[in-house]
């Protein structure tokens, strides 16, 4: 399987990422499917608007939790190729935050895979956000409902 | 041993990490060694249900033994994606 894990601040385009997904799909022999998410900064009109959001992460546990996660997708379902890409640092509203790319056999597998990836991420990647807007700055707290969702896989 | 410390908890202790001399068998004894210095860790300590551990990078919990850990992270639940 082609792994493809990135953390960095720089911005990125989900265009040319995907391009360059599919391509290395390709030269590696092809799949049926490919499934591509695209994670995005909210805005919150509802306090003045998101001034911007900043991403803290653990330089170094990331990336091993990514891969890991990244194999754990592996080992459920018959893949070609995983992307995730995730960005730190400050970012603005409609800014694209992660990607996530499967490439399998199947339709139903890359789906699967793709939806597991975001679960997992969720709650088990070592990210936290931090919303700044006009009135002041939060800590995003994570959801019971993103715990909830791991249940399902 | 390191301990490490990030998003509410970094900025309610006021340090993103440090090195610590500790005896602590368990993650649980060393929160409260740490807990037992000053207001600022008891602050950041006060809820354990709101946060997580990780021992080496590796999640944990907090009556795992520290035998062997060389970096210890506190951290409230994660929010990627």
């Amino acid at each position: 399987m082609i792994t493809d894990i990135r953390v960095q601040s720089a911005a990125f385009a989900v265009g040319a990422e995907t391009d360059r997904f599919a391509a290395a799909v390709a030269q590696a022999g092809g799949a049926g499917a490919i499934v591509t998410f695209t994670g995005l900064v909210r805005d919150l009109p509802g306090a003045g608007g998101l001034d911007r959001m900043v991403i803290e992460h653990y330089p170094g546990m990331t990336e091993k939790a990514l891969k890991a996660i990244a194999q754990d997708a592996a080992g459920r379902w018959p893949l070609e190729a995983v992307l995730i890409l995730h960005r730190h640092g400050e970012l603005h509203a409609g800014a694209a935050i992660m990607m996530v790319a499967t490439a399998s056999a199947h339709r139903a597998a890359a789906f699967a895979a793709a939806d597991f990836l975001m679960d997992y991420l969720k709650s088990r990647a070592p990210f936290w956000k931090k919303e700044i807007t006009a009135d002041g700055s939060d800590w995003v707290a994570a959801k019971d409902a993103d715990e909830a969702a791991l249940t399902r896989w | 041993m390191d301990v490490l410390y990030f998003a509410w908890v970094r900025e309610r202790i006021g340090l993103p990490r440090e090195t610590v001399r500790t005896e602590a068998v368990t993650v649980a004894d060393l929160v409260a060694e740490l807990r037992a210095r000053e207001d600022r860790y008891a602050a950041a300590f006060e809820d354990l249900s709101a946060l997580r551990v990780a021992l080496d990078q590796e999640l944990s919990d907090f009556d795992a033994p520290l035998a062997g850990v060389r970096e210890v992270a506190f951290f409230p639940p994660m929010t990627g994606g």
